[in-house]
């Protein structure tokens, strides 16, 4: 099977392309709330590589890859909340969600 | 690669880069959504249907929800004045297009490598739940501690103070 | 002659099919399944609203809407001429392409959940291994449109509906899936198809139904608090009452929009009935073994109506909850006793055929409802109000 005929390339480029979109709003953003977006962007990138790599892979009734995506999203969520509680409680702290604005370690 | 593929993946990639780019933040939460979508359907196209379904149940269904939430709750729903870029934002978008370029060079230099079994896996759904309940019982109630953790901790970190700050 | 009538609607598709080439046929076959659920339950959605306002008005003392037709039969006609033809007002300050596409994604993700549903034998449109969890996944999602209708219309009153409306909705999303669960467990699958023909035997001529097991009556009546929550209809539509917020989420909406949230509701509530009806009534299958000669996708219809009777009655006889003691009533009520109810569906397996899990089961579960409806009942419950100020 030549290379250019393997369908596992497209998916992990998307998957490459969906991070690196993570990574630059992460980066350049403003609002903490955003870089959070960019943060659960990135994890779904490699939820994909692992799905995609289980399904092309060589042994994909031992599960392995589907069961690391499972608890990746389980933990996924929990962090999401954590994240988003904190920001929640910075922003009635500080009164802004710029992340710009807050580069000071004491209020 | 079928044009079911081509697409999905467009659909994605659009809806990650509406949500980096847009100025109104509650219309980067919905195109984020978009992109959890398409994720979850390239999922369903890959045989992967419990982790598929999962997907739109936990980010669609709860994820996506506590971003617009927490939108809400800091009044981030009116399109802010000045940028909304950081102070730099060309290093951020460097680093990205350098990370991008060598997972890039990394997959295809590697593609006569890579596997290609191409027979669908027939998984059933009850496999999982052996799965779960045999061999991955450990990380299992692992999660299940975290998840109790970051409830816990979440309620607490975003609760009000007692009067006395009020 | 009675297979026949059972199977009129799976005859028909196929001999339509057999007229195309082959590679056709699936696709086609498909395709008029979900012509056939289009076409369907919006029917049956007419019937529900005319069976609603003239339900309502009966239980409220006085005749519902009689004069357009014999018995005003033909109201949910002028109804619909009306929605169609009145002005469609956008706001001047609102998000149009939101606006726009909030009834669009409720209306699409309500249908898509009759995908799964067994409306008769044969009769289900995709047969899906983990066909629950694509219903309870398509159900999240509608969650999204609700919040999008309300924060697109830029008016406060409609923004602070849609933030109740989903608080309520995540809320009761929780002891929904974990009534659900016990009726998974004690299948073995997730797939709607096994878990009506788990059901679908009989002793005695009685049927294997889950609702007549102590676990299955139990999850049956938190199901169906679960599902009166996740709709947003009396008890719990405190975000679209009518008293309290001119119209919740979707003030801002009129004409054809309106129409389609209308629409939207009443085919959620028929889907999450239908749901019911598979995992806890038996789907399709008939009450009595004598009674097997009618056909199945009748007896499903029934059992949704029936279940839409039940909405109706209960929104005209209870009192509309506030939204804290809804918020009170899914956290320390329904979910403790749904994660119960899980425990006491291990222990009837566990405990084995015989009399004795009968009484056993039944007082457990209800020596916990006893329980906690009596501490819950306290008095400083009803004391005056604390206010807490959102920051």
């Amino acid at each position: 099977m030549n290379a250019a005929t393997n369908p596992l390339i497209g998916y992990l480029l998307v998957a490459a392309l969906l991070f690196a979109i993570g990574l630059a709003g992460a980066l350049t953003r403003r609002n903490a709330i955003l870089v959070l977006i960019g943060i659960e962007l990135m994890l779904n990138a490699a939820n994909l590589n692992l799905i995609a790599f289980w399904r092309y892979g060589p042994h994909p009734e031992a599960l392995t890859g589907m069961m690391f995506a499972i608890f990746s999203i389980a933990v996924a969520a929990a962090e999401a909340a954590v994240g988003l509680g904190l920001v929640i409680s910075i922003h009635r702290h500080a009164h802004t969600t710029d992340l710009d604005a807050m580069n000071r370690m004491k209020g | 690669m079928s044009f079911v593929f081509y697409v999905l993946a467009a659909l994605s990639v659009a809806g990650a880069l509406a949500a980096v780019l847009l100025k109104n933040t509650v219309h980067c939460a919905l195109a984020v959504t978009i992109a959890f979508a398409g994720i979850a359907l390239l999922f369903l196209q890959l045989d992967a249907q419990f982790a598929g379904f999962a997907q739109i149940l936990i980010y669609i269904g709860a994820v996506a929800i506590l971003v617009v939430f927490a939108i809400l709750l800091t009044r981030g729903s009116e399109t802010p004045k000045g940028t909304v870029y950081s102070h730099f934002p060309l290093v951020g978008l460097l680093t990205a297009a350098a990370i991008f370029a060598v997972l890039g060079w990394a997959v295809l230099s590697s593609a006569p490598m890579l596997p290609n079994e191409s027979a669908p896996p027939t998984v059933a759904v009850i496999d999982i739940g052996n799965a779960l309940m045999g061999r991955y019982v450990l990380p299992l109630e692992i999660v299940a501690l975290l998840l109790t953790a970051a409830l816990i901790g979440a309620v607490i970190v975003a609760m009000h103070e007692k009067a006395g700050a009020q | 002659m009675i297979e026949k009538a059972d199977q009129i609607f799976v005859l028909l598709a196929h001999w339509v099919a057999s007229f195309l080439p082959v590679w056709l046929q699936p696709i086609v076959l498909v395709l008029l399944g979900v012509v056939a659920i289009i076409v369907t339950f919006p029917a049956l959605f007419a019937i529900t609203v005319l069976m609603e306002r003239k339900g309502l008005g009966r239980m409220q003392n006085r005749y519902g809407p009689n004069r357009v037709g014999p018995f005003g039969l033909f109201q949910p006609v002028a109804d619909g001429i009306k929605s169609l033809t009145k002005e469609d007002i956008v706001p001047l300050s609102a998000d149009a392409v939101v606006h726009f596409l909030a009834p669009v994604l409720l209306v699409v993700v309500v249908f898509m959940g009759y995908a799964v549903l067994p409306i008769g034998r044969n009769m289900t449109l995709v047969h899906m291994d983990a066909g629950l969890l694509f219903f309870f996944a398509i159900g999240a999602s509608s969650e999204l449109s609700v919040f999008m209708a309300g924060w697109s219309s830029r008016n406060k009153y409609s923004l602070l509906g849609a933030m109740r409306a989903v608080a309520q909705m995540i809320s009761y999303e929780v002891p929904l899936l974990m009534s659900s669960v016990a009726v998974v467990m004690m299948t073995g699958s997730l797939s709607l198809g096994k878990i009506v023909d788990a059901q679908n035997q009989y002793t005695y001529g009685l049927p294997h139904w889950y609702i007549f097991t102590p676990w299955g009556f139990a999850g049956f009546i938190l199901f169906a608090i679960a599902a009166t929550a996740e709709t947003n209809r009396s008890p719990f539509d405190l975000p679209e009452g009518e008293s309290e917020l001119v119209a919740g989420y979707f003030t801002e909406y009129s004409g054809f929009k309106f129409a389609l949230f209308f629409l939207g509701e009443y085919v959620g509530m028929m889907g999450i009935s239908g749901l019911g009806t598979t995992l806890f009534l038996g789907g399709y299958s008939a009450p009595l073994q004598v009674l097997g000669f009618v056909p199945s996708w009748l007896w499903f219809i029934a059992k949704v109506m029936l279940s839409m009777c039940v909405f109706i009655w209960v929104r005209g006889t209870l009192p509309r909850l506030r939204q804290d003691q809804l918020m009170n009533f899914a956290w320390k009520f329904v979910l403790p006793l749904t994660m119960l109810n899980l425990l006491v569906a291990g222990l009837w397996r566990f405990m084995g055929e015989g009399w004795l899990r009968w009484p056993v089961c039944s007082a457990i579960l209800l020596g916990a409802y006893v329980l906690m409806a009596r501490t819950g009942m306290s008095r400083e419950r009803f004391g005056p109000r604390s206010y807490r100020y959102a920051e």
